[in-house]
């Protein structure tokens, strides 16, 4: 089977603008998301707070749960379905984690024995983080990402050149404010996982991106009287056939993941699809034409052989 | 490469073997005991979300552990000075850090730094001046002593800790320290955790103190409280309607015996009223030092506090010898179990203060397990299938490698013992998308290659050849991101941060060096005219 041609030839370098525009807007929108809801939607990870994971034995009106939780004065925590409906199972969050961490279940607990009878649900998940732990974990994250960074920048400046690797940096930072603005436009809470997630797009994406570079590293030796833009426009053609492919398998287990790994899962495989299909936009659209654009406001005057 | 095809089929057999070796007590759990022997009992160990139990991670009060040190040190130069008659007065902590205290006579200041030098080597003077004949010293504990205290402090409370989780019945419990003043706890399997981390959390300082009877309680709930004393906390159950009510005690703040001079706590039911108590008895210093405040404070009440709440102050009816007590109050049975197993494990140098909690129920981790297993499965069926439709029997070759990445990951995990998470499940399913990434390099150059109408045999050369750097590049930048992913992990994230990375190593080996073997065979010693890629 073969899905891309062999002797393919569409023109990547020609859309630059088109896909600068698309990344442009896309970025725009994630930041304007971003700052409209003040910042990603932080779980208790960053946050702190409380997390409960109920899950009840019969159908269960949310009004009824949300009630029992305004009877113990938390009327302002987030219930949550969580998973399919006919699993019964709620996430009860609330931004509260006072110094006494342990009372916060507690009270959620005995709340809900009270309006639903004792044995009537399962507590199945508590998870309580407090403030300063929270920011710990926001700052380390952020610093792991900004080291992974600058690691790669070190290593693709030592296999590579060094506007290759601001240009797959410059598209991976690209893939994470997307990512990031994704959950933001949906809503969708930021944990511990999703900056897992982000890591690993990280990590994947970078990948992408040096099968790429590899070739026109390749190119560039064997045609070195070739202008740079045609070089790289082959390059993403010789290469567009494994892009797609391996894209493609791995989107077929994140899909797997997606559907069958269950509610606890589920935002994480999420965050990595969004991922993985950003990132393979920007292997293609975003990083090379970044390395063509810096080649046309300062040529290097003889590229190394 | 190596040219032996023979000799390169022995290793990549001996690597799946050994994989094998590994995986196979973690896999299959009701070995015959004849073949048990045979194996390690290394195996993969589930994280805390896919069996259920809790993570904790605690914070020493540093400052109280201090202070409680300082408190230490000032009641202990108290006896040596007394032993060696040197007069004094006013030996106190002031601030967290700060001991002072008055010599009588200045001339005893050579005798009090010898005492010093030889039995406080932690402790040095600060400051001293000379006032109406008297000599004030005010003495610290030397800088770089200071991080040595807060490191035994924070050891101290591990094993405190350890002590009463091992009394308490968890197995395999991972309890250690963390940075300057935290402990990371790890309770697998816990049933109740509301209980343990009750248990765990408690400070646990019991103390002895008299009640101040000459004073007003109601003038010193008013905020007149006299000099020297405290005002204390206590509980009351009433029995007929079982309902605890608050009231407050005017103790005296001198501590005359602690907690640290028991030999032993035990619950234990009483005869009129079946209601549980803790049973104490003291060591000899400790009944020693009973026996004398009861033979003093006849009469008089006596409050014993736990954590600064009283759980009662009895009336000393008369001396007691043998130095045995009880703690009644207001307890249920289990709480007077906890209290008695707290007490036994002796009490934390320093408060505790709960800083994150993540507890998973079992029937929680199970779902995940059954989830991860099913997602996984089909995954893996997924793109094993689409491998075979795309590129035929060369799809086939690199479904062996894959089959094999898994054999390798999770032998690799159980050799070292790796902890399998949630996200480390997701982890292994991405590796399986990414794994098959080097075969699909391979077979998009070797097709290409094909195209320029080279043989079989040199287009899987060239495939091969052409295809390693690129592999190698973009898999070490991958890997960079794996490893700070650990760095920055806990947990569940970990887990996932260690399946990627042995995926990504792995796959280098069965991707490349397995599927070549079988490549090789085919075109040297076949000589097949035709690949089926």
């Amino acid at each position: 089977m073969e899905w891309i041609k062999p002797n393919i030839n569409f023109d990547f370098v020609g859309k630059i603008k088109i896909a600068f525009s698309v990344s442009l807007a896309a970025i725009l929108v994630s930041i304007l998301s971003l700052i409209i809801h003040g910042g990603p939607n932080y779980g208790i990870d960053f946050a702190g707070g409380t997390l409960v994971q109920v899950k009840f034995q019969k159908g269960t009106d949310a009004d009824k749960v949300r009630s029992s939780l305004a009877a113990i004065g938390m009327g302002d925590s987030v219930l949550q379905e969580f998973g399919a409906r006919e699993n019964n199972e709620y996430l009860i969050r609330t931004a509260e984690s006072s110094d006494d961490l342990k009372g916060l279940s507690e009270r959620i607990e005995e709340s809900l024995s009270s309006a639903f009878g004792k044995g009537s649900f399962e507590v199945r998940r508590v998870e309580v983080v407090g403030p300063k732990v929270g920011r710990e974990l926001a700052e380390k994250g952020i610093l792991a990402m900004v080291l992974a960074w600058i690691a790669m920048l070190a290593y693709i400046s030592w296999r590579f050149e060094f506007r290759y690797a601001v240009g797959g940096i410059l598209a991976l930072v690209h893939d994470i404010i997307i990512t990031v603005g994704v959950f933001s436009v949906l809503n969708k809470e930021f944990t511990l996982v999703i900056v897992a997630a982000l890591l690993t797009i990280i990590g994947y994406s970078i990948n992408d991106t040096i099968v790429v570079y590899d070739r026109i590293r390749e190119n560039v030796r064997k045609y070195p009287k070739q202008a740079l833009a045609e070089t790289i426009n082959s390059s993403i053609n010789q290469t567009l056939s494994r892009t797609i492919l391996t894209s493609f398998t791995v989107v077929l287990v994140l899909i797997a993941l997606l559907f069958f790994g269950g509610a606890v899962i589920f935002d994480f495989s999420f965050a990595l699809l969004i991922g993985v299909i950003v990132g393979t936009y920007s292997s293609i659209f975003i990083a090379s034409p970044i390395v063509l654009a810096w080649e046309r406001a300062r040529p290097a005057k003889k590229r190394k052989k | 490469m190596f040219q032996d095809i023979r000799l390169r089929t022995l290793i990549a057999l001996a690597v799946c073997l050994v994989g094998l070796y590994f995986l196979i007590p973690s896999i299959v759990p009701n070995l015959p005991d004849s073949l048990k022997n045979l194996f390690m009992k290394r195996k993969i160990q589930l994280g805390l979300d896919l069996q259920g139990g809790m993570h904790l991670i605690m914070e020493v009060d540093s400052q109280k552990a201090m202070e409680s040190t300082m408190e230490r040190f000032a009641n202990n130069l108290k006896e040596s000075l007394m032993a060696r008659k040197i007069k004094f007065r006013n030996v106190e902590r002031t601030g967290d850090s700060l001991v002072s205290l008055d010599l009588s006579a200045t001339e005893t200041r050579s005798e009090f730094e010898k005492i010093l030098s030889e039995q406080y080597p932690d402790l040095e003077v600060k400051s001293s001046e000379v006032v109406e004949s008297r000599e004030r010293v005010v003495l610290k504990v030397k800088d770089k002593r200071v991080d040595e205290l807060r490191r035994a402090a924070l050891e101290q409370s591990v094993e405190t800790i350890r002590n009463r989780v091992d009394q308490f019945g968890v197995t395999e419990p991972e309890i250690v320290p963390q940075g300057d003043n935290r402990i990371l706890i790890q309770l697998p399997g816990i049933k109740d955790p509301k209980r343990a981390v009750n248990l765990i959390g408690k400070t646990a300082l019991l103390e002895f103190k008299l009640l101040d009877e000459e004073n007003s309680l109601e003038q010193a709930m008013r905020g007149n409280i006299p000099t020297g004393d405290i005002l204390a906390r206590g509980v009351r159950l009433d029995e007929r309607t079982g309902q605890r009510t608050e009231l407050y005690y005017l103790l005296k703040e001198k501590t005359l015996l602690t907690g640290q001079n028991l030999e032993y706590a035990q619950v234990k039911i009483s005869d009129r009223f079946g209601e549980p108590y803790v049973a104490i008895k003291f060591d000899a210093q400790g009944a020693k030092d009973f026996d004398r405040i009861t033979s003093e404070n006849v009469g008089r009440r006596l409050a014993i506090v736990l954590d600064g709440v009283v759980h009662s102050a009895p009336v000393i009816k008369e001396r007691i010898s043998g130095g045995e007590a009880q703690i009644t109050g207001t307890f249920t049975t289990e709480e007077a179990r906890d209290l008695a197993i707290v007490l036994r494990a002796g009490a934390l140098p320093a408060p505790v203060k709960v800083l994150e909690q993540r507890t998973v129920g079992p029937s929680l981790g199970q779902d995940s397990i059954d989830k991860g297993i099913m997602a996984t499965l089909i995954g893996f069926l997924l793109v094993v299938v689409f491998m075979v439709v795309y590129y035929r029997l060369s799809g086939l070759v690199a479904n062996v490698a894959v089959l094999l990445n898994i054999i390798l990951i999770l032998g690799t995990m159980a050799a070292f013992q790796a902890t399998l998470t949630l996200p480390g499940i997701a982890g292994i399913i991405l590796v399986i998308g990414m794994a098959v990434d080097a075969n699909v390099l391979i077979f998009e150059r070797t097709r290409e290659e094909l195209r320029t109408g080279k043989t079989p045999r040199a287009a899987i050369d060239a495939g091969y050849d052409k295809a390693f750097l690129t592999i190698l590049d973009s898999n070490v930048t991958t890997l960079l991101a794996a490893m700070f992913l650990f760095q920055f992990g806990t947990g569940p994230v970990k887990g996932f941060a260690v399946t990627l990375s042995v995926g990504i190593v792995a796959s280098m080996f069965t991707a490349i060096f397995v599927t070549r073997i079988i490549f090789d065979y085919f075109a040297w010693k076949r000589k097949i005219k035709t690949i089926s890629i």
